[in-house]
């Protein structure tokens, strides 16, 4: 039995084994093809189509109607306003006049440290009877982006009087301060590009820096040696400088403390390492310099060095609307490329009028500037003794900043103290001054405090009031 | 929607490739010719790199004289536009002290408040000898005058809701707004045709945007329920709030928007809307509440309503209605309201009259009279655009009307021969508007006169013989239509 299975497998091999060894008399290539060849191709074509299949998956099953009904109907959104609405709102001030060194607050005159009037220029007789030519001749608005219509020639008397001032060859006029930086920047600056700014920049240079999509550093405030250090990081590993551009973002005075950047040595770190400036000069244009030219006038830097300046003209000429300057490249591209000024009307005629009148105005008056330095030199010695509060402003800056000397502890509790300070001093003393305000979509770190803007148009006595109420209250609160 | 014709298609197409063939060609011949000329930008990257600002040197500076007229007295019905000249090919233009007397169909003076107005100007102007010029301080140091908190019940009154906040410019009140409604974690699903301010204060805000086909109402469901049920991107978590952004009238298609079916959808899905009302808000409307009066749909069912008031009411600036609770809540975080300028104390005076004049609480009926105009003026103008066969945009009542042009070559042919029959008209090409579609953009007001309005018919239509844009069949002209059209005053 087991040897009638043993020579019937035995005959079946034998007859494989000949099948593949016999010739099948095909000749291809001039190679005679045996039997197990064409097994062997057999074999390799299975093994082709198996590699080439797709792996098995699990269907992927699409959501039905009746499942995306069920979803959208669970769906709860968020309220669009989740605020502990526990903290009440405080009312500003409503003032009843022009916001001079003297306004009146609810019937009564207050001495008003809350508006940064740096020149005076408030109730400025030739300033107004200038805008109220403009007023009759174009009406309030323009009505139009500059690109269709809304170019007055106002504005372009404007542009060369503000480009003739600083001694740079062009400027381009932005209708409102606050979004001038924030659309210079993105103009400039793209995706792949890179930018250093300082940790204490507002929130419109804040919001620039995100629009632009660039790589971001920031550096400790004011702080050179951090700012070297990044700078010395950055270029070593940058692989193509010619294609990658590199803007530092500083302020000339920093609205959030009051500090000073020191232009010098920035531009001498920036030739190094091949960075162009964009400097925003909101809160020293027409404040810094002996003819009030700005940051570079007070440091003695040449114009050419600095690539981009961007102000805000609401606070030292009085009026309203940005400018950016540099040179004739930089400011034409930005009439092409910068979204705030195309997508925008533009300046209302009277304001443009306003600032040109703002800066003859200036150039009539040079002392104007020294009496402003000398009341920001002599309202500091008076709060140099307040108790719980201390000056950590620059000597020069027109904004006094005052932090409290040991905070406690909590960004909110710092604010209810400063706060009651404030409405105190309003209440009581009849002198208008103001904490620093932060929002919640704000990332600067840098400490909250009281500000008091000190302009030329204050005399001494305003001066020695302020001090004198802010120390006894500060007194009484901190005791 | 526009349709474009085939051949029209294939001959702007045409018209591009030659202008970017001879760009390219003259950028290839300046790079020879700059070769030996040192580069003196000695290892900075330039601030325009390879082909970025090619349109702008090669496309934009040929026709620039078409853009940027300068103007020397108030942008009215009639205004003064000043020459220029050029002496290198229009790359750079220098102005003259001529000026031409021209009508203006470009300036986004809906009402007539652009020039001075007799109930306006003087109130505008003692609010200037009281005030100032500005207040020099944010809205929350020492920037509130009366006049801001008079002017902010006005406009909360005037547009029907509950309380509102003002701002010193529009593009900042889109920009700074969005950020301070929703982050991440939130979804934004504006129109396909939004501005530009929308879109910068979308992708400032850190939440997913999302479009939807312009004004279409069912793609918007569908974009809705596909995002609802997938969630947040990659970890399918639920989204924390959804944000529809739509305008109400879009400035390059004069269309307005189909509003009661999108905030029917969106009432479905449990959506917050937020509505743009920069170009209808004074403009359209039985008393010139907005899209909202002209469309029958209740103030109450939009979350959010925006706004400026550069277009109807003459002046500048922009502001937000909405809940009382939105609106603290704006006025705590909204850093356009904690960090900006207040808004000069003038042109609030400006608004604020403007607004009771169109109220009617000046004791006139003047305003009614304006609203009334504007709407004849814009739907015979309209309506005899389409007769002699133009191709024109837009829904009727709208004051915006775009003619397409199609063609680059016809953009600057119609402006400069409009401007030498002295009609200032508004021509618009890519970026503002898709590359093959250009247009040009006519705005009424309400101080064009029928016989202002009957020249510009005129001159519209021999230019538009001379260059070929009446792409659509003319239609036959009765022979006492023409008399009819001129017994009108």
């Amino acid at each position: 039995m087991a040897s009638g299975i043993m020579d019937v497998i035995a005959n079946a091999l034998n007859l494989i084994t000949s099948a593949f060894d016999a010739p099948t008399g095909a000749i291809i290539f001039g190679v005679p093809i045996d039997g197990h060849l064409m097994f062997e191709a057999l074999l390799v074509m299975v093994i082709v189509f198996q590699l080439t299949k797709k792996s098995h998956k699990p269907p992927k099953k699409p959501l039905t109607e009746k499942e995306i009904d069920e979803l959208c109907d669970e769906w709860v959104p968020e309220p669009l306003t989740s605020d502990s609405t526990e903290e009440t709102m405080i009312e500003p001030p409503t003032l009843e006049s022009a916001a001079g060194p003297h306004v009146i607050v609810d019937g009564k005159d207050v001495v008003n440290f809350a508006s940064a009037n740096y020149l005076g220029l408030v109730g400025n007789k030739n300033v107004i009877d200038s805008c109220v030519g403009s007023l009759e001749k174009y009406g309030v608005g323009s009505c139009g982006p500059r690109t269709f219509y809304g170019t007055m020639d106002v504005h372009l008397d404007c542009e060369a009087r503000i480009a003739k001032f600083i001694g740079m060859p062009d400027c381009a006029l932005y209708s409102y301060g606050f979004c001038t930086i924030f659309s210079v920047i993105p103009a400039f600056s793209k995706k792949g590009d890179i930018i250093v700014a300082d940790e204490g920049v507002h929130w419109a240079v804040q919001n620039g820096l995100d629009l632009s999509r660039s790589t971001v550093f920031y550096f400790k405030h004011n702080d050179m040696k951090s700012l070297e250090a990044i700078f010395e990081k950055i270029t070593s590993r940058i692989k193509e400088p010619e294609k990658v551009r590199r803007y530092i973002v500083v302020e000339a005075i920093y609205q959030n403390s009051g500090q000073i950047a020191p232009l010098n040595e920035i531009v001498r770190l920036k030739e190094k390492h091949k960075f162009r400036i964009i400097l925003d000069e909101s809160h020293s244009f027409g404040v810094l310099g002996n003819s009030g030219r700005g940051l570079a006038e007070y440091c003695g830097v040449p114009n050419e060095k600095i690539d981009i300046i961007t102000a805000g003209m609401g606070n030292a000429l009085a009026t309203d609307g940005g400018l950016c300057t540099g040179s004739v490249g930089v400011v034409n591209h930005q009439r092409l490329m910068s979204s705030a000024y195309l997508f925008t009307a533009s300046l209302p005629p009277y304001l443009a009028s306003a600032a040109i009148g703002a800066l003859e105005y200036l150039e009539a008056n040079p002392s104007v500037l020294t009496k402003l330095r000398a009341n920001i030199a002599f309202l500091l010695k008076e709060l140099s003794d307040v108790s719980g509060l201390a000056t950590v402003s620059h000597p020069l800056s027109p904004i006094i900043f005052l932090k409290l000397k040991k905070s406690t502890g909590s960004n909110k509790t710092d604010m209810h103290l400063l706060d009651s300070i404030t409405n105190q001093v309003l209440k009581e003393h009849s002198v208008l001054i103001v904490t620093t305000k932060r929002s919640s979509l704000d990332k600067c770190p840098l400490p909250l405090g009281l500000r008091l803007f000190v302009s030329a148009s204050h005399s001494e006595s305003d001066l020695v009031k302020a001090a004198a109420s802010l120390k006894k209250v500060a007194a009484v609160a901190f005791s | 929607m526009v349709r474009l014709p085939y051949l029209t298609a294939l001959t702007t197409l045409l018209s591009y490739g030659i202008l970017f063939v001879f760009g390219h060609l003259r950028d290839f011949f300046r790079k020879i010719f700059d070769w030996s000329k040192s580069n003196n930008l000695q290892g900075y990257a330039p601030i325009c790199l390879g082909y970025e600002d090619f349109y702008t040197r090669r496309l934009y500076l040929r026709i620039q004289d078409c853009f940027g007229r300068p103007i020397s007295s108030a942008p009215d019905s009639w205004f003064d536009v000043v020459e220029r000249y050029s002496n290198d090919n229009n790359k750079t233009l220098h102005r003259t002290e001529k000026t031409t007397k021209c009508l203006n169909l470009g300036s986004y003076n809906y009402l007539g408040f652009a020039a001075a107005d007799e109930y306006c100007t003087p109130r505008v102007i003692e609010s200037l000898k009281q005030y100032s010029v500005s207040t020099c301080s944010t809205r929350v140091d020492g920037g509130t005058t009366k006049l801001h908190t008079e002017l902010e019940e006005l406009v909360a009154r005037f547009v029907g809701k509950p309380a509102a906040v003002l701002f010193g410019m529009g593009y900042v009140t889109n920009s700074a707004i969005i950020p301070a409604l929703i982050g991440k974690g939130g979804l934004i699903i504006s129109d396909s045709l939004n501005h530009n301010s929308i879109v910068n204060g979308a992708r400032g805000s850190g939440a997913t945007v999302r479009v939807f086909q312009h004004n279409n109402a069912p793609h918007l469901e569908e974009v809705l329920r596909e995002q609802i049920a997938h969630g947040q991107p990659r970890t399918h978590r639920p989204w924390k709030k959804i944000i529809v952004i739509i305008e109400g009238i879009y400035s390059m298609e004069g269309e307005l928007c189909k509003l009661p079916e999108i905030i029917a959808v969106c009432k479905k899905y449990k959506v917050y809307t937020y509505l743009d009302e920069a170009h209808s808000i004074g403009a359209v409307g039985q008393t010139g509440r907005g899209v909202c009066e002209l469309l029958g749909v209740d103030t109450a069912d939009i979350d959010i309503m925006m706004g400026t008031f550069t277009k109807s009411f003459g002046s500048c600036g922009g502001y937000i209605a909405a809940s009382k609770e939105i609106i603290q809540h704006l006025k705590r975080t909204c850093p356009a309201h904690l960090y900006a300028t207040s808004m000069s104390p003038p042109a609030v005076q400006q608004v604020i009259s403007a607004m009771k004049v169109i109220l009617g609480e000046d004791g006139t009926n003047r305003g009614a009279k304006k609203l009334a105009q504007i709407r004849e003026n814009s739907n015979f103008f309209r309506s005899e655009l389409q007769k002699m066969g133009f191709e024109v945009l837009g829904d009727n009542d709208s004051p915006i009307m775009p003619i397409m042009l199609y063609n680059p070559a016809k953009i600057p042919a119609f402006s400069r021969e409009c401007l030498h029959q002295n009609v200032a008209i508004v021509t618009v090409a890519f970026p503002a508007t898709p590359l093959l579609l250009a247009r040009a953009r006519i705005c009424i007001s309400a101080a064009h006169s029928r016989e202002d309005l009957i020249k510009a018919l005129e001159v519209i239509s021999k230019v538009g013989d001379l260059v070929g844009i009446k792409y659509f069949p003319v239609e036959p002209v009765k022979p006492n239509k023409v008399e009819h059209l001129k017994k009108i005053e």
